[in-house]
């Protein structure tokens, strides 16, 4: 087991390594020099420029920049914003748990629809009702999310006036940052209108993230169902007179979840990609926005940072699922 | 040989007809899909009004009517016919623009889809071939690009080059290529251990031949299909840029671009907003039909 962990873990390390090369090169590939995109407009006097480039280690050879950066980022100092003049991972880590928040509460909305429609689907398979949920999941998939929140917005807010249009919670209530998470912060200040009102920013912005992991996990459940339900032991269950709901529920579902928890899995990537987009339209206060943001100002540090900080969140992720199946599968543990 | 010859003339009297070509067999698989069929004539129509726009289009996509702005679509109080789809803001047709948009929606697909693939398909071949070290280290390199969300490695790449319609092509293109590289390796993988591969090295073939006229053309099925995808994830992320800012630049009347330049008319002239997005989904899906067929009908496992 241990050796499974540390075999699978090394294989994070090059890979680690690379996406920092990638941050590394992004601030030097930008057009400008490093000090000139710091400094903006202004301009600088030559021989300032020259000692700010020693003071950076710009004038050391390449190789030796890279492994400097690398130590920086190893004891956690992912350099300052240029806007803010903060730490970059004190924005980052201050701006996440927003992501975070939405991230989960779009995967809890994928999972609990599209579990019980492909469940459906594949046990009505030709149906209505299957044809309905393909055709559904298909256009989920194909949504153009950004579009798909601005109709949203057009109908639940606008017309029906449901839902506000952005930000996190109504000003009127102030919250004591606790975990971060509005939900859980609002939750233990007590006051019951400021949860409500949470929950009301949250609900749009998480059916729009969850809306293409939604149309992914309907049909893999589907086809793992289909695939299951075709084999012998669920006709054995059937024909020593199990309900059809114990077959399907417990025998067919257990094993068809297997893939459907790895496909669960690798939509963390999407999710924190489709972040980017549903923060921005609807002012989700999250790293997807800052990013968009820090683009759109230059800030160059901010961008790198934040570009290796979600590289290593997936990587994070992804290890743990792997391990997880692992764990949950002994034939891949062993397989050599 | 000789086995082939035998097996002829043992087969001959009992079949009847001769089995059919490989193009009609297909057809027949991906006819019986009738989403994939409804997929590729919706492409079909898109491709005949991306090429003949100029003659088909009402008005240019650029021309501003300053007396015609936020004029609704004809079925709204207010709209005309001259205006079929409506305007937008600065009194643009959306109809033209629209039909504008399909030409480089699809130019895009193409593009990306083109570079990706001729990079994906050299990268996996090498890949399968070589083996080794070779192998490693493309893999590896695709490990990386694959570890970034592809919508934020898009936007970094883009953010170097700078925005632009073609810069945004190009980093689609770079986030796409591990898709096709990791395909073609496995396919390359599979097919080198078969004995004709082996026969064909024997006879003398060169890696060359080997790859390109033996390996090559039995690895097509999955890469068609990932191809025909690719379409879709292209023309998405390209949207998504010119949504960001950070592709086609106004006034090119690119899907993207055009939803995010009227966005603030949302509450007043819904239909700015609307077309465009319909635009891109009816494509995007159209894609994504057609790609579900193709895997279906080209698949041999599933084919019964």
């Amino acid at each position: 087991m241990l050796r499974f962990i540390l075999t699978r873990a090394s294989l994070v390390i090059p890979t680690f390594l690379g996406v920092t090369f990638l941050s590394f090169l992004l601030i030097r590939l930008v057009p400008g020099d490093p000090i000139e995109v710091r400094v903006g407009e202004r301009g600088i006097p030559p021989e300032r420029l020259a000692q700010l480039r020693h003071e950076m280690g710009l004038d050391q050879p390449m190789w030796k920049q890279f492994a400097d950066y690398i130590g920086n980022v190893l004891s956690g100092d992912l350099g300052t914003s240029i806007v803010t003049q903060n730490p970059v991972l004190d924005e980052f880590f201050t701006l996440f748990p927003a992501t975070v928040e939405l991230g989960l509460a779009a995967m809890v909305f994928a999972v609990l629809a599209g579990l019980p429609a492909g469940i459906i689907a594949a046990v009505k398979r030709g149906s209505w009702f299957d044809h309905g949920v393909m055709g559904l999941s298909l256009t989920g998939y194909s949504m153009p999310i950004f579009w798909w929140g601005l109709l949203l917005i057009l109908f639940f807010s606008v017309q029906l006036g449901l839902t506000p249009v952005s930000g996190r919670l109504d000003l009127l209530y102030y919250v004591e940052p606790v975990t971060g998470f509005m939900l859980v912060d609002t939750w233990l200040s007590g006051e019951k209108g400021a949860f409500a009102s949470a929950l009301r920013h949250l609900v749009l912005p998480a059916i729009v993230l969850g809306t293409i992991p939604l149309a992914v996990i309907a049909r893999m459940t589907r086809s793992a169902m289909l695939e299951v339900l075709g084999e012998d032991y669920i006709r054995t269950g059937r024909a020593k007179g199990l309900s059809e709901g114990r077959v399907i529920g417990l025998h067919a579902l257990r094993n068809a979840l297997i893939p459907v928890v790895t496909v669960i899995g690798l939509q963390v990537g999407t999710l924190l990609g489709g972040a980017i987009l549903t923060e921005t339209i609807f002012s989700w206060p999250g790293v997807g926005k800052w990013l968009v943001e820090s683009i759109n100002r230059r800030d160059y540090p901010a961008l790198q940072g934040g570009v290796l900080l979600i590289a290593t969140t997936v990587m994070t992720v992804n290890l743990l699922v792997d391990l997880l199946y692992g764990v949950l599968n002994p034939r891949i543990r062993h397989a050599r | 040989m000789t086995m082939d010859v035998q097996s002829n003339a043992v087969i001959e009297p009992i079949t009847t007809s001769a089995p059919p070509h490989p193009l009609v067999e297909f057809w027949y698989h991906f006819r019986q899909n009738t989403g994939a069929v409804i997929g590729l004539v919706v492409i079909v129509a898109l491709v005949f009004l991306a090429v003949f726009a100029d003659f088909l289009m009402p008005h240019s996509p650029l021309e501003q009517y300053r007396d015609a702005i936020l004029v609704p679509p004809v079925w709204h109080e207010g709209g005309s016919w001259t205006f079929v789809l409506g305007t937008d803001d600065i009194g643009r047709d959306m109809l033209s623009r629209l039909m504008h948009g399909a030409r480089l929606s699809l130019l895009i697909g193409a593009i990306v889809v083109t570079l990706s693939l001729a990079v994906g398909l050299a990268l996996g071949m090498a890949s399968g071939f070589f083996g080794g070290v070779v192998d490693i280290t493309i893999m590896r390199l695709m490990d990386i690009v694959l570890a970034l969300p592809s919508l934020l490695l898009a936007i970094v790449v883009a953010a170097i080059l700078g925005p632009g319609l073609f810069n945004a092509m190009l980093s689609v293109s770079v986030v796409v290529v591990p898709h096709y590289a990791r395909l073609t390796r496995a396919a390359v993988m599979a097919e080198m251990s078969k004995d004709y591969v082996i026969a064909s090295r024997v006879a003398g073939a060169g890696p060359l031949r080997l790859m390109l006229v033996n390996v090559l053309p039995n690895c097509m099925a999955p890469l068609i299909v990932q191809a025909t995808l690719g379409f879709s994830t292209a023309i998405l992320d390209a949207a998504a840029l010119g949504f960001l800012g950070l592709g086609a630049q106004p006034p090119t009347p690119e899907w993207g671009t055009m939803l995010a330049s009227s966005l603030q008319f949302l509450q007043r002239a819904s239909w700015v907003v609307t077309w465009p997005g319909v635009a891109i989904l009816i494509t995007v899906l159209a894609f994504n039909l057609l790609g579900d067929g193709l895997r279906d009908a080209l698949d041999p496992k599933l084919k019964r």
